[in-house]
């Protein structure tokens, strides 16, 4: 299986100003292989949201080693963002703060075309075509985020991160800012995605039945440690560690 | 995002408009010249031939007034604009770096605010020489770290948003971040902070110069026509009030358009 993701000891120490440093993740390890869905569950402050941020290189690992398709993260970084981006792409967790207020869905959607050099026109017929695959219709492109549903801003957010064809997406607690009933909307979507664009997908939650649905594999994190992972069902239905089985008692 | 401008904005922002227009045009406008000296005309009480009357040289405060506004207008304007640019672009700077430049800087503009504004600026402007540009310089110098405050604190909180983020993984370099994410969200305040100070700055300016330290005679400056008539103030009232009206006149005008403005920009 090819390595999409590989994650080595790393670790996320943040130092703050006058109080004890917060170690956010502590010498974690793992991988996403290609076309497999990874699903990361742990409470509020486990790190789940730290480990989005480091392998999408927007903050730098403590220590350890992060390889983005078999290129390290650190270097392509600087070397290379535009190429490290074309690879990796994120869904954050609030659509509506993950556009700017003060421009259009499309400009948001075709920012990463735009600094591909490809022309406005050719990129606004890409954004067209794009906000068609996600359940939109291409008029959005010229809505501004405030204008639009939370759930219809979070298609354009998905919308935008597929604008480079990327590999990897990672999905930052993509659903949990949506009513149920859009959740479910959204989800059926990556589903449909996964399996037309062979997309290797992280996919961050706190919601285990919702993992169990959607995910290949899910990693259990507790301040910020791996405390379990393996096939969601093994995980659901014979939890290891103390963390887990208060997490499926929460469930059931 | 486009509201639509009160009638209050309309009315102070025509009004700030014909002021500026007043003191483009200043030369064109004045009635004599400002500069003519006539002894035989001199303290004349206001009448219709000299609207304002004449000073101690006989010239008509008419005309001075209205060439004054060049120099009190202009050099206030561009003051402000001076001070919103640099101060905006410090402040965004430190705010989007962060670290050790953030605390020097920060420490230095601290050093700014800590000292008496006009008493610091008396101390530059002494230093340069009397003028009218080492006036706007010694304010200029000590009225940024207001805006770099103001900017730093408003790039933090945009910065923490994840469109920010969102930008960064479209590959928009940090200059790219700031001048298309950052700054056309952190405009509004800046913009209405630069307009309150319009006022202010002007009442500054006329102050240094009234204390000799703006524009030399025999340049016509509202400060300085002050400072030169005050000696007559019992006598020939209208040589100190002529230019003191028109400060009082702009610096209100200047000042409810501020005020109006942030009203436009205030969501509530």
């Amino acid at each position: 299986m090819e390595e999409m993701i590989t994650v080595k000891n790393v670790s996320k120490n943040f130092i703050n100003r006058g109080s004890a440093d917060t170690l956010a993740v502590k010498d974690i390890s793992f991988t996403l292989e290609r076309g497999e869905t990874l699903g990361i569950v742990g409470e509020s402050g486990s790190g789940k949201s730290t480990v989005a941020r480091l392998i999408t290189g927007l903050i730098s690992p403590t220590s350890g080693e992060i390889r983005i398709c078999d290129n390290d993260i650190q270097k392509q970084r600087c070397e290379d963002p535009l190429g490290l981006y074309s690879n990796i792409q994120m869904v954050f967790q609030n659509p509506v703060e993950s556009f700017n207020p003060r421009k259009t869905l499309g400009y948001g959607i075709d920012e990463s075309l735009r600094n591909r050099g490809i022309s406005p026109s050719a990129a606004a017929t890409i954004v067209a075509q794009l906000l068609e695959k996600v359940g939109l219709t291409p008029d959005f492109a010229t809505k501004y985020p405030h204008q639009v549903s939370g759930g219809q801003c979070q298609r354009a957010a998905i919308a935008r991160a597929l604008a480079v064809e990327p590999k990897i997406l990672i999905c930052d607690e993509a659903t949990s800012a949506l009513d149920v009933t859009v959740q479910k909307q959204i989800i059926e979507l990556l589903d449909e995605l996964r399996r037309k664009r062979d997309l290797s997908i992280i996919f961050i939650c706190h919601n285990l039945a919702l993992v169990q649905s959607f995910c290949d594999r899910v990693i259990v994190l507790y301040d910020g440690e791996i405390v379990e992972q393996g096939k969601p069902d093994d995980i659901i239905n014979n939890p290891q560690a103390e963390y887990t089985k208060l997490l499926v008692d929460s469930i059931l | 995002m486009i509201k639509k401008p009160s009638k209050k904005l309309i009315v102070f922002t025509i009004m700030a408009a014909a002021l500026i227009l007043v003191s483009i045009f200043a030369d064109r406008l004045c009635p004599y010249d400002p500069y003519a000296q006539d002894l035989s005309l001199s303290y004349n009480a206001p009448s219709a031939e000299h609207l304002m009357g004449t000073d101690t040289y006989g010239r008509d405060m008419f005309s001075r007034v209205i060439i004054g506004a060049r120099a009190s207008i202009l050099s206030t304007l561009a003051l402000v604009a001076i001070i919103t640019i640099f101060g905006t672009a410090v402040g965004v700077i430190c705010g989007y770096c962060g670290g050790k430049i953030d605390s020097v800087v920060m420490r230095i503009s601290d050093f700014f605010l800590a000292f008496p504004g006009l008493v610091f600026a008396l101390a530059v402007a002494a230093l340069l020489g009397g003028g009218i540009v080492n006036a706007v310089i010694a304010l200029a110098v000590i009225s940024w770290p207001k805006y770099s405050r103001v900017a730093r604190s408003q790039t933090l909180s945009v910065k923490a948003l994840s469109f920010i983020q969102a930008a960064r993984l479209a590959g928009d370099s940090p200059i790219q971040i700031i001048t298309r994410h950052i700054l056309p969200n952190i405009m509004g305040p800046i913009l209405v902070t630069s307009m309150l100070d319009i006022g202010t700055m002007m009442m500054e300016l006329a102050g240094l110069s009234f204390l000799g330290l703006g524009a030399q005679p025999p340049v016509a400056e509202w400060g300085s026509m002050m400072s030169n008539g005050r000696s007559m103030l019992q006598t020939y009232p209208w040589v100190v009030l002529s230019p003191g009206f028109a400060i009082f006149v702009s610096v209100v005008i200047f000042n409810l358009l501020g005020d109006t403005v942030r009203d436009y920009f205030d969501p509530k």
